[in-house]
């Protein structure tokens, strides 16, 4: 018996070890391989026509027969897994519908970064040792492009966030404003703003109180709602903090209904903000207020997780109704075709729309070889995502700021109801 | 008398008496505080004791899985929490499809029975296989190794779930049963925070009942005092070992529905926080003692309930629920600075491996 068992752990030692040793084999080329297909046109072949790289933070080489490379780092597992999924699905639309770069096919990959920093870093990390990628569709969430976006910008990508709305980002002279950032999505300096406007002066409110979960994303909202409900003359009776895992909210409400606030304003995730809805609504003092979210609780999942207590939950949101005549007649059908649902969260036309700015800057500063090998050379890439003007997006026309501002923000408020025993998505547009 | 005392006291005393006594100046300061601002009225207090007596329940549920097991094997099964995390991560299927059907409106209290039957009957399941699986071949090795395979086994059910039913969240439906609020004089009772109460309390009883009164118990109890001795007497050990998984997996998994009661939102990832809290309770109130998991439990859930608000909130603390878990854990240690083994403490010899 004993005897048996000794072998047995030998011969699973032995395999362990061959396998191990197999799998180093297989990789060990890949690793040589991958500088050799993007450096080796420059470096070694140099016959008189060949192309130079001149660009001051090099160049991408894509073969004949290679595609061109775009990443994403967005949040695709998780609680906050449609926010991902359905940006990543705006930019496929983009992608089939573009068609080919040049005569090249579009290969899309990615990362998921979780909507933390703690997973936006390592898939940062892995993302910028990758020197094919191009550029990057990303981040979804703010905390994950803080500490991307330093290792991204410096690797000499460009990425471009569908989904970031904290100001820092594009905030001119901030540190956490990085060359190669660019948004789609909207500051929340102009949601923070419209959100205190709707509250002040179409449901006529004077005391509010905010609630964040320590994510930069919501901690600025509400700082800016804050703000600018302030500057418009009404009072913060309150402000608190819970964690992105928290449950038990009892404590929290206690202290934020002891300053009697008309409203509440909570820009944070699920499921924490949906566990808020719910407990708010047993909370003396809170049974009548308005509870308002923003973007970051756009999902099926707060009307499904909300139970009854969804029923006029206000959230700040990007204005689908905006959009082009294009959104409905086109884009929303082919989001149904591809993926057998309606959008699942609030910002695919922005992803679509990133795409479109990010092929459309290829094409126009890619230098084709004869063979149709591409050359793109990464500073050029990103000082013509700068430029871009008036861009006929999805979202409405884009014109970039120099830190990376390309949106084209109207903000809506939405307000959920919850009929026949069930929360309805998507929620009722009602202001403004 | 003085010189024994200063020749037993090492500085290491010193330094933890100090830290103890710290930490209850910091919260006898912060509750007169507070309660001289008279920021909160009385309803509120009660109100935050009820939720705190609620989640506390739930969490002595779950600690009585980690106590049952460490009396018995001396090992901390720290795959509980998925144990915990199984049955309402699975059972929510069942609640969608019973609300789907209009079940869970007409007929509240079968509907629930059901759903708690299969949660409880799903964390069973997994704690019976995980014992089997996972740590019936380690019995005789050095007891870290079964401490080992429990993390790794937690990781390998957690993302065996994951894999499952997806990484995303599910809702359980709300229940108009349990909706609302019974009043007594200006104190309002939710019936939710009374259902997961008095649930917990009478599965305590019935635990408590078989532990102490049934031959199957006196077995439990018997391998738990010397395994040896017990096998000798001609206790099947295996099989007392299996039942005790089987009723820490059982309790666990009506624990998730009552969890999920309250907190409606499940996911993967659910099991660790109440877990490890769950342990903590166990820990406080003396782990390997069933009546100490319950009281430990209590004491935690009311004072991370109550806590921020008492302690914090008058020492001017910004945004003191952030810091409710801190404070849950900084009781632990109090409390183990002044009972290290725990309130009611350590009944059992320690001398069985």
């Amino acid at each position: 018996m004993k005897r048996t068992f000794t072998a047995l752990s030998l011969f699973v030692i032995v395999s362990l070890l061959l396998a191990a040793c197999g799998g180093a084999a297989t990789e060990a080329p890949v690793v040589t391989e991958a500088p050799v297909v993007t450096e080796a046109p420059v470096v070694t072949e140099a016959p008189p026509a060949a192309f130079e790289c001149t660009d001051a933070i090099g160049c991408v080489t894509v073969a004949p027969d290679e595609p061109v490379h775009i990443a994403y780092l967005l949040v695709i597992s998780g609680a906050n897994e449609t926010l991902g999924v359905d940006s990543r699905n705006g930019a496929e639309i983009a992608i089939a519908d573009h068609g080919q770069v040049l005569g090249h096919d579009v290969s899309f990959t990615g990362e998921d970064g979780g909507c933390s920093a703690e997973g936006g870093q390592p898939a940062a990390t892995r993302l910028a040792a990758d020197p094919t990628i191009v550029g990057v569709i990303g981040t979804s969430c703010s905390s994950e492009a803080r500490v991307a976006m330093p290792l991204l910008s410096a690797a000499g990508f460009s990425m471009i966030s569908a989904s970031n709305t904290a100001p820092d980002l594009t905030l001119a002279g901030n540190e956490n404003q990085w060359p190669g950032y660019f948004r789609t999505a909207h500051s929340d300096l102009i949601q923070g703003a419209a959100a205190a406007d709707f509250a002040y002066n179409s449901l006529g409110l004077r005391t509010i109180a905010t609630i964040h979960d320590g994510s930069l994303y919501a901690d600025k909202l509400a700082e800016v709602f804050r703000g600018a409900f302030e500057d418009l003359g009404g009072t913060v009776s309150g402000q608190g903090a819970v964690t992105p895992d928290q449950t038990d909210m009892s404590g929290i409400l206690a202290d934020i209904a002891a300053g009697q606030p008309e409203l509440i304003y909570y820009p944070i995730f699920m499921p924490a903000g949906a566990f808020i809805t719910l407990q708010a609504r047993q909370t003396a003092g809170l049974e009548n207020v308005y509870l308002m979210g923003a973007d970051g609780l756009f999902s099926p999942d707060v009307a499904a997780g909300s139970g009854a207590a969804v029923e006029g939950f206000l959230v700040s949101s990007p204005d689908l109704t905006a959009f082009g005549s294009a959104y409905l007649t086109d884009f929303v059908p082919k989001y149904l075709e591809m993926f057998g649902t309606e959008p699942i969260s609030i910002f695919h036309a922005h992803a679509y729309d990133a795409i479109g700015l990010m092929l459309t800057a290829i094409e126009q500063v890619a230098v084709q070889d004869a063979d149709g090998t591409l050359h793109i050379g990464r500073q050029a890439l990103r000082d013509a995502l700068y430029a871009t003007t008036n861009y006929p997006g999805l979202t409405g026309s884009l014109t970039c700021s120099p830190t990376g501002d390309c949106a084209n923000p109207v903000i809506a408020v939405y307000e959920y109801h919850f009929v026949d025993g069930a929360g309805v998505y998507p929620p009722e547009r009602i202001w403004p | 008398m003085l010189r024994t005392l200063r020749q037993r006291t090492t500085f290491t005393d010193i330094v933890i008496w100090a830290i103890g006594l710290a930490i209850a100046v910091v919260v006898v300061i912060g509750t007169i505080s507070t309660l001289r601002s008279g920021k909160y009225s009385v309803e509120t207090w009660i109100d935050l004791f009820i939720s705190g007596l609620s989640l506390g329940s739930v969490y002595a549920l779950i600690a009585l899985g980690y106590t049952l097991v460490y009396g018995i094997l001396r090992m901390i099964n720290f795959a509980h929490s998925e144990v915990f995390m199984s049955g309402p991560f699975t059972a929510v299927f069942v609640a969608q499809a019973l609300n789907g059907a209009g079940l869970l409106e007409r007929s509240p209290v079968l509907s629930l029975l059901l759903i708690t039957l299969v949660s409880a009957g799903v964390s069973c399941t997994i704690a019976i296989l995980l014992e089997r699986i996972a740590y019936r071949p380690l019995r005789k090795a050095p007891r870290l190794v079964p401490l080992i395979t429990a993390i790794g086994a937690s990781f390998f059910l957690q993302y065996a779930f994951r894999g499952l039913f997806g990484s995303g969240i599910q809702a359980y439906p709300s229940i108009p049963a349990l909706e609302g609020a019974w009043t007594l004089g200006t104190i309002r009772f939710f019936k939710t925070d009374i259902v997961i109460i008095l649930s917990a309390l009478a599965m305590m009883l019935v635990l408590y009942s078989i532990v102490q009164k049934t031959k199957m118990g006196k077995a439990m109890r018997a391998v738990s005092e010397d395994k040896e001795v017990a096998t000798l007497m001609g206790i099947d050990v295996d099989r007392v070992i299996v039942v005790t998984f089987a009723l820490g997996g059982a309790s666990a998994g009506v624990a998730g529905i009552l969890y999920a009661l309250a907190f409606p939102i499940v996911n993967f990832y659910m099991g660790f926080t109440p877990s490890i809290k769950a342990f903590t309770a166990a820990v406080l109130g003396g782990i390997g003692n069933v009546p100490g998991a319950f009281i430990g439990a209590m004491v935690l859930g009311v004072v991370e309930s109550v806590g921020p608000n008492l302690f914090l909130d008058g020492l001017g603390i910004p945004s003191p629920n952030q810091l409710k878990d801190l404070l849950a854990f900084v009781i632990l240690v109090f409390i183990l600075i002044f009972r290290p083994t725990g309130i009611l403490g350590e009944r059992l010899t320690q001398t069985k491996a």
